[in-house]
């Protein structure tokens, strides 16, 4: 099975992530890799939010971005 | 199921998958039933809008500039605290002057530095006390006497669903059911309004996520900037706990607040008529004769001199 590459800009870390997910992988499957809980983020591609089962294809550029305020 | 045949966005607890536009109608809708349903806001009033430059506050003015719109005799202005914290409020204040300037609302801002002499940064160079004791006396403090000076009626705040729900939680925790009494969708002392300006927060019934989903789509949401004073780690801990409920259980945190207000009557009841005192320095509201804000200015004052 072919792997696919997608661009992760965490947010709340203000840093990228590059990450190697099995084709046909769905945002869920990005947050559990990177151990984010899905109540705690809005996720974006090309700047519209997708919801968690939408699959990632390769080369995407993904923003998790924090629910969380900051005081 | 999705709402119609648009891309769907978000999805609801109950499954249902709600596009951009029927999101934001959502959304709305929802903030003004919670106006409706507690009756946050008469036919006439001058609301004030506490401003921090952050999501949950720009989303309560974005909604209420368009409800002031609809009807004339709703006027609004935006107050903003600049506690003088450096490398943060800046820019959040920045984000505040941007939205009124571009949506002609009037925008008031008061620095600590101003009207108590100091930066909370300096502030805490002198005092050994934590961070968010002080800033929230003195951001408190400020917001009720300029909100009176501005004949404000109400002032609304930013709050979310997930900070009461946290908020009640941490009350629990620390056995402190008096504190949870003051809590509730509209807050201040209300028969007593000369000295308090009541609080409402229009965002009651909004989970966070729902916050943060309209601000993006709304172009509301700022990149992500956290004051550098220590975070309260209770109240993260708190947070953390109920967003893992929540994952699990969807509606928990709604559960929590909505059971939270059946016995809110009661609490209110019970902790009723606290004398409330006038500060014999300032005539603010005190619940001892000299108030916080006086108190940890003269302690501030005698450091400085000594
Ligand atoms: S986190 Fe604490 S110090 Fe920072 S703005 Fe909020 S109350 Fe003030
Ligand atoms: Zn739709
Ligand atoms: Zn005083």
């Amino acid at each position: 099975m072919a792997k696919i590459h997608v661009n992760a800009f965490i947010g709340r870390e203000n840093k990228n992530a590059k990450l190697k997910l099995e084709n046909n992988s769905q945002v869920i499957d990005l947050l559990k890799k990177l151990k984010i809980n899905p109540v705690t983020v809005i996720v974006s591609r090309n700047n519209e939010l997708i919801l968690e089962d939408e699959r990632l294809k390769d080369n995407d550029e993904i923003k998790i971005l924090s629910v969380i305020s900051g005081g | 199921m999705n709402c119609c045949s648009q891309k769907p966005i978000m999805e609801m607890p109950s499954g249902e998958r709600l596009c951009k536009t029927h999101f934001t109608e959502y959304f709305e809708s929802k903030v003004f039933n919670t106006i409706r349903k507690f009756d946050l806001i008469g036919k006439e009033e001058k609301l004030g809008i506490a401003l921090s430059g952050g999501k949950d506050s720009l989303s309560v003015l974005n909604i209420l500039n368009k409800l002031s719109k609809q009807n004339p005799r709703i006027k609004i202005n935006a107050i903003a605290i600049n506690e003088g914290i450096s490398g943060y409020r800046d820019r959040t204040l920045e984000t505040a002057r941007d939205f009124c300037s571009k949506n002609n609302v009037k925008l008031h801002i008061f620095s600590y530095k101003e009207e108590f002499g100091l930066n909370l940064d300096d502030m805490l160079k002198i005092l050994k006390v934590k961070p968010c004791t002080i800033c929230g006396i003195f951001r408190r403090y400020l917001l009720n006497k300029k909100s009176k000076e501005l004949k404000l009626t109400k002032l609304a705040t930013g709050h979310n669903l997930d900070d009461e729900c946290q908020s009640i939680l941490m009350n629990q925790m620390r056995n402190d059911i008096a504190a949870s009494a003051r809590l509730g969708p509209r807050t201040g002392i209300t028969q007593n309004e000369a000295l308090f300006v009541p609080r409402i927060k229009p965002l009651y019934l909004c989970t966070e996520k729902e916050v943060t989903a309209y601000a993006f789509i709304n172009g509301l949401l700022d990149s992500f900037n956290e004051c550098p004073n220590a975070p309260q780690a209770f109240r993260a801990n708190v947070r953390d706990m109920l967003n893992e409920l929540e994952q699990k259980n969807p509606g928990t945190k709604y559960s929590i607040v909505n059971s939270f207000l059946q016995t809110l009557p009661f609490l209110k009841e019970k902790f009723k008529g606290g004398i409330i005192n006038i500060c014999s320095r300032c005539s603010e509201p005190a619940s001892n004769g000299v108030c916080n804000a006086c108190v940890y200015l003269e302690k501030l004052k005698r450091k400085v001199e000594a």
